[in-house]
């Protein structure tokens, strides 16, 4: 089976800082849409550290239910990064892609529109080609659909593990 | 709900800590939108004229434009609002980089700062959280340093600082506040922050801004930016390259600097330097340039790159912007590498990059000429680049003749006496102006350089061409997409204005031609400095994507005024106004409203007195350059000449003549 892969490949090279990716991607995820601005609710953030020549857009991918098992740091150009920087995820060690009021997890849709957008906002809205949308079709394999059961047990192993599910249960079963 | 701005003003009290939120009456911003205007409101309220720039009872006001926050590209300034202690005048300077919109975000369109504290602190506005923190850990270090330093002991990496460095602490009337990449420099703003005893501002914000008519809103967003792409394709021919192609002057891009170099004065303005700009130069220059710049960058939610990171060997990382480039160069006779260095040493001072170097040049000139000696200048070294070096470094410490000079060349002049204002030469309105000295007197730039406000040429000139084009066809071929036009009758002042003969300076454009030309090009300023819009995608350049025409639909689909072009020019004038109102009340009159002498070779006086005369009728203002009571009355400003008349500035009798009797007096 094919499926489509979307992807925004980053050039930091390229990218001036001016966070217009922030603002229109706000705008767009806005409850009524365009009707605010809010930096803080946009799915992209741009890591800015003009003195130091860092300048890293990174959007926002999957909710991480838990904290990885170890955190990730790095150090590029003597410069020590906080840690877990450049990760995607929203999860529970840090604030970022969480909607500011709710604290609820902001994940990047590709801009999800009907009818459909030709890219991404936040790439059309790149003057500087920082940001570049591609859209690629992959081999994969044929995944067995899940019933509506399984999905919703899936979410409940991934939010308390998948033995705590089970004894939950078998002490079901047992009453 | 308000919509564009939050409705929302941070009151602070520094002598007593006092901090208040206050509602804003949405009727002030029908009447004079926000920014600029609104400020001048403010300013009109509550600073009588005889408040000096270092009283308690002055105000500095930190704006952010009516449209920061929302997505209009390029909408990102802080307008910056007091009295000047250089000029003793309204001083209204500006400043791009992140900080107004974060204001916004924060919550509040503007800061309002009166009294003074006892210690020196700095603000931390946090969404509601607000408060006033000591500095004493901060005194005497660099703005950019500042920032970073409350930043790092903030634990707050997205806060936008705006800061103060040496010059600001020690009221250096030329002082500047720093912000980012960017720093509002004119009229010694920077030295009221000072007096005040307030090192920076932080602001950090996660609130929402509201747009009044959402899909119409992002669709003008998307027609500029599809222009500012046709225009980044379609540089525009037979100009200079900082004219050809959007953004504040690309000086942080371009290697080509015939123009300036040539044709700008160097050091204490005096020397054009024809034929400078040898490819041994350019070849020089380039390398230095190519060397230092790291990156090109932007201020918020702008594609253009209008500023770079600059590293020079020995010296820390810094932003520069601009013109700022040579300034230092040109004043010092020296090159590009030691504009380079200086500046970096002056960012973190904050000074301004125009009066400053002019200062050092005068010193030296007065050096030259005997006026101040070795007992004045004690230990001055022999380096021509050291020199300047040292008196930077004396003058923002007010070290010895540091002091004198802290106050700029007029003041300073004054100071020092034996003939020295002659020295002083390149002032109006008692501020330091470009060095530019040139042949013909251009009538519409004498108007600009006399009536403008803002005391600063660049921040004045527009989107009518500087100069004509020698060929009919090139100027038939600029006006075929030149819509950015009030009405089609300036195509046809363009298409008319020839190097030489008959239709060229300083006849023509024709006195009311020039009037008209000045109009547009002052409005478009005023409405981008009350909407926060950056004059580099707007009122600064030829065939902008922002104008008169849509500029009304994205304040009213924006903030939800009902607007047209007609209310528009009305609220501009209207605060325009009142600008000139408070620079009355302070005694500004038609005497101070000159450039300088040697500004022009061939100076007109008849013609400029013509000029002066009908601009002034053509603003509705009397012969000393005040409003009249009758153009009071019909922009509602009854209250200005109220208080004029009662402080007998007007007698209340008089009119401004109507455009018939304006006619009938051109025509005898």
């Amino acid at each position: 089976m094919m499926r489509v892969v979307k992807t925004i490949k980053i050039d930091v090279d390229k990218c001036n800082g001016c966070r217009s990716c922030e603002v229109i991607c706000s705008a767009f995820h806005a409850a009524d849409k365009y009707g605010t601005t809010n930096p803080a609710r946009a799915r992209i953030r741009v890591i800015r550290e003009p003195l130091l020549d860092i300048f890293v857009p990174v959007f926002a991918g999957d909710f991480a239910p838990a904290e990885c098992a170890g955190r990730n740091q790095y150090i590029i150009d003597g410069k020590v990064h906080d840690e877990c920087a450049f990760c995607r995820a929203s999860c529970p060690s840090r604030d970022v892609f969480k909607e500011p009021d709710s604290g609820l997890p902001l994940k990047c849709d590709m801009c999800e529109d009907d009818p459909p957008l030709d890219e991404p906002l936040c790439v059309k809205w790149c003057e500087n080609d920082a940001l570049i949308y591609e859209q690629r079709e992959e081999e994969a394999e044929e995944a067995a659909e899940l019933e509506e059961m399984e999905i919703g047990l899936e979410s409940l192993v991934g939010k308390h593990g998948l033995q705590p599910v089970i004894d939950a249960i078998a002490r079901m079963s047992t009453k | 709900m308000r919509y564009a701005e939050t409705g929302i003003n941070l009151e602070i009290d520094l002598s007593r800590g006092g901090i208040e939120r206050v509602e804003t009456d949405p009727r002030d911003t029908e009447l004079y939108l926000g920014g600029l205007g609104t400020n001048a409101k403010i300013l009109w309220d509550r600073v009588p004229p005889e408040v000096e720039a270092f009283s308690p009872d002055n105000l500095l006001i930190f704006s952010a434009g009516l449209l920061c926050g929302t997505p209009a590209i390029g909408c990102n300034r802080t307008i910056v609002t007091t009295i000047s202690p250089q000029t003793l005048l309204m001083a209204f300077s500006m400043m791009g980089g992140f900080w107004a919109p974060e204001l916004k975000y924060a919550g509040y369109d503007k800061v309002i700062l009166r009294g003074k504290s006892p210690d020196l602190v700095y603000l931390w506005i946090h969404n509601d959280k607000v408060e006033i923190r000591d500095a004493a850990h901060l005194k005497g270090k660099g703005a950019i340093e500042t920032a970073e330093l409350i930043r790092q002991e903030l634990n707050e990496p997205k806060a936008q600082v705006s800061a103060i460095g040496l010059a600001g602490e020690n009221r250096v009337y030329f002082a500047s506040i720093e912000q980012g990449r960017s720093s509002a420099s004119r009229g010694g703003i920077g030295a009221v922050m000072g007096d005040k005893g307030v090192k920076a501002i932080a602001v950090r914000g996660t609130g929402d801004i509201n747009i009044a008519r959402p899909a119409e809103f992002i669709g003008l967003c998307d027609e500029v930016m599809d222009y500012i792409k046709f225009r980044k394709e379609n540089p525009i021919p037979g100009v200079i390259p900082i004219l050809s192609v959007l953004g504040s002057p690309q000086e942080m891009a371009i290697h080509d600097e015939r123009w300036h170099t040539e044709n700008f004065t160097w050091g204490n303005a005096r020397t054009r330097r024809k034929g400078f700009w040898t490819e041994e130069v350019e070849k020089e220059w380039t390398e230095t340039l190519d060397n230092a710049r790291t990156r090109m960058i932007s201020c918020y939610n702008c594609p253009l790159q209008c500023g770079a990171t600059i590293s020079m060997p020995g010296f820390p990382t810094y932003m520069m912007k601009c013109f700022s480039k040579l300034t230092y160069t040109m004043a010092a006779m020296s090159n590009l590498n030691f504009g380079l260095r200086i500046a970096q040493r002056a960012t973190e001072y904050g000074v301004d990059a125009y009066s400053a170097p002019q200062v050092m040049a005068f010193a030296l000139e007065l050096y030259e000429a005997g006026i101040l000696t070795d007992d004045d200048l004690p230990g001055l070294p022999d380096g021509n680049e050291e020199r300047f070096f040292w008196l930077l470094d004396r003058i923002v410490r007010r070290e010895g003749i540091g002091d004198v000079l802290a106050n700029g060349t007029y003041w300073a002049a004054k100071a020092i006496g034996k003939g020295a204002d002659a020295y002083a030469h390149n002032t109006i309105k008692k501020h330091e102006q470009l060095p530019l000295k040139l042949g013909m007197l251009n009538p519409v730039y004498f108007l600009m350089y006399s009536t403008g406000e803002k005391i600063n040429i660049t921040q004045i000139q527009g989107q009518f061409p500087q100069a004509p084009f020698p060929e009919r066809e090139h100027r038939e071929a600029f006006v075929k997409d030149w819509f950015q036009v009030p009405d089609d009758r300036f195509k046809q002042y363009f298409l008319d204005w020839e190097p030489r003969g008959d239709f060229s300076n300083p006849y023509y454009p024709t006195v009311e031609m020039c009037c008209d030309i000045v109009e547009w090009h002052e409005q478009m300023h005023y409405i981008d400095d009350a909407l926060g819009m950056c004059t580099g995608l707007s009122s600064f350049h030829l065939k902008a994507p922002y104008h008169v025409h849509n500029f009304p639909k994205f304040i009213s689909a924006g903030a939800g005024l009902d607007t047209d072009e007609a209310k528009l020019k009305q609220a501009a004038k209207r605060y325009r106004t009142l600008v000139r109102a408070i620079n009355v009340g302070r005694g500004m009159r038609r005497k101070d409203e000159k450039p300088p002498e040697d500004h022009w070779k061939h100076r007109f006086p008849e013609l400029e007195k013509e000029l002066l005369d009908a601009y002034y009728r053509f603003k509705g203002w009397n012969d000393e350059g005040i409003p009249t009571t009758e153009s009071l009355h019909e922009l509602g400003l009854d209250y200005v000449s109220e208080e004029f008349i009662r402080r007998g500035i007007l007698n209340g009798r008089e009119a401004a003549p109507s455009r018939e009797a304006l006619v009938e007096q051109a025509s005898q």
